[in-house]
């Protein structure tokens, strides 16, 4: 009964914060909401009895990624005008696009397969249940593979994005931080004899 | 279930919360209060001492102060975001406290098992910590976003930068302390930990202690970190706020300064055991409160004895030493576990896991 109204709470609000993510018109509104819809995803997990992927949830992406999101969002120059140019001129197609996503969603959700009779209850588990440690090991002896090459792809990525960033500019001046650390009054300070 | 059920079981909850909220506000009211005596004593001066007997009413006072001030809203800022930014930045820091345990009771021997002092005994409580005290970087950023000033844009980026650079560092000082406990549940780490002070993870993870604790300083913003309000950004993200919009900012930072004293003191000094088993006669709370007094001790005395790092400094004592050090602390953990001979050393601090 509880579980039920807390479910229809989290679900809606994670509806309506999605609709405010598309509707609103200032950028930095959307991604608030879009952080707002997070938390509403995190807690279906937490009543999935799924604690660590919520919390991680949070963690990663409200904590984490949403912050540069923020950041790059608030570095732009949103130019309404501007984006409205043309407007007429795409319509059709992104109008075609909105319609199929449209009747599919639709067909997918009457086909029967997202009916309540298609999926079971998952139900609870036991209080002595410790999801993180079930995840541990899944993701460490079944899934070993996978788990290892996500994690290299991700490697992969990171040294990339510093391969694409770094460059060293003639022109800039750098500091020597042992140099710094380790000087001494003698070395800026001498006595002049008067 | 009936509806009595669910009544008296949400009174409890009520109850719980505020059990804990009231305690955190006036905590918070008199840390401002010892950090003024305090430096005042380093610094060999009075210190507030007239409100009151010895300026103890003085927090008060300062509070009506604030309430009693208007709050200007400045007329190009983003109204809805620049109200809501006080409140993102203090609940988050409020909040964190929900799984924070403040001692083992039996309730003076009415309840046959010893039951934890916490509102939520979660198993991911360590996480959740970290998740929900990460979170109040949007207060932060919405404040400087939404005043729509340069300097205020400034700061809150030099604010949100330097708090996501060093939660990696104290995310993995906390990885280490999971390694030795097994599990994410802080009561379980606190039990971890059991039996004196030769037991406690302060000894085989000295330089983790380190790390957090520091890390923790730039976290909230303590001086040597504190550059978020520096005097050459006017006070940082909160240069445009005023009255109790602007407290409302200190209370979220003197707020985490406490639950990073707690946390510390849970995941390193041994939570509510005291330093000698000889000692466990006096109740736990009271050891667990000692040292995050302590603790808070530490973050004025800090305050009163460093300069101000430069930004980048800052970043790089984040970056370039923090973070190695935690990944080769990781490292030389990970390897001790499992190496023969090394290991039998370090499962005395791991009862029930290592063996």
């Amino acid at each position: 009964m509880l579980e039920l109204g807390f479910f229809y709470l989290f679900a809606g609000l994670a509806v309506v914060s999605a609709l405010g993510v598309v509707l609103s018109r200032n950028t930095i509104h959307a991604v608030m909401f879009l952080i707002f819809c997070f938390f509403n995803a995190a807690g279906l997990f937490f009543l999935l009895d799924a604690e660590f992927i919520g919390i991680i949830l949070i963690l990663i992406y409200v904590g984490a990624v949403m912050v540069l999101f923020m950041f790059v969002v608030m570095m732009l120059e949103v130019n309404f005008a501007k984006l409205r140019e043309g407007m007429l001129q795409y319509l059709p197609l992104g109008g075609i696009i909105a319609l199929v996503l449209f009747i599919e969603i639709i067909a997918a959700a009457g086909s029967g397969v997202f009916s309540p009779e298609g999926i079971p209850d998952p139900g609870h588990a036991a209080q002595q249940v410790n999801n993180t440690v079930e995840i541990g090991k899944m993701l460490y002896t079944k899934y070993l593979l996978g788990f290892e090459i996500a994690a290299l792809i991700l490697l992969v990525a990171l040294v990339g994005a510093i391969v694409l960033t770094l460059r060293t500019r003639k022109d800039a001046k750098y500091q020597n931080i042992s140099r710094q650390v380790n000087v001494r009054p003698e070395d800026r300070m001498y006595k002049v004899k008067m | 279930m009936t509806w009595l059920d669910t009544g008296i079981t949400a009174g409890i909850w009520a109850l719980e919360i505020l059990a804990i909220a009231v305690p955190v506000a006036l905590g918070v009211a008199y840390t401002t209060y010892a950090e003024r005596r305090v430096i005042g004593w380093i610094q060999v001066r009075k210190g507030c001492n007239r409100v009151g007997w010895a300026g103890l009413l003085q927090p008060i006072a300062d509070g009506l102060k604030l309430v009693m001030k208007e709050t200007i809203i400045p007329t190009t800022a983003n109204k809805a975001l620049f109200v809501a930014a006080p409140l993102l930045a203090l609940i988050p820091a409020l909040i964190a406290y929900a799984v924070v345990p403040f001692g083992e009771t039996t309730l003076f021997g009415v309840w046959e098992t010893a039951h934890v002092m916490a509102i939520a005994d979660l198993n991911v409580g360590v996480l959740y910590v970290m998740a929900i005290s990460s979170l109040s970087v949007y207060g932060f950023l919405m404040a400087g976003w939404a005043s729509n000033s340069k300097y205020t844009f400034l700061g809150a980026m030099r604010a949100t930068s330097q708090m996501v650079s060093y939660e990696i560092a104290m995310g993995f000082a906390i990885v280490c302390v999971l390694m030795m406990s097994g599990s994410m549940n802080l009561n379980a780490i606190i039990h971890a930990q059991a039996g004196g002070f030769w037991h406690w993870y302060l000894i085989p993870l000295f330089p983790m202690f380190m790390v957090y604790f520091i890390s923790g300083c730039a976290e909230v913003g303590r001086t040597p970190f504190d550059l978020i309000e520096t005097e050459e950004l006017v006070s940082g993200y909160f240069t445009e706020y005023s009255g109790m919009w602007f407290a409302t900012f200190s209370l979220a930072e003197y707020g985490a300064m406490i639950l990073i004293s707690l946390m510390t003191s849970i995941l390193f000094l041994g939570g509510w055991y005291a330093p000698l088993p000889v000692l466990d006669f006096i109740p736990g709370t009271v050891w667990l409160l000692g040292k995050t007094t302590f603790l808070i001790f530490v973050f004025i005395w800090f305050r009163a004895t460093f300069p101000r790092y430069r930004y980048d400094q800052l970043m790089r004592l984040g970056w370039k030493v923090f973070l190695p050090l935690t990944l080769i602390w990781l490292a030389v953990i990970g390897l001790a576990i499992f190496t023969p001979g090394v290991s039998d050393i370090i499962n005395y601090w791991r009862p029930g896991v290592g063996l």
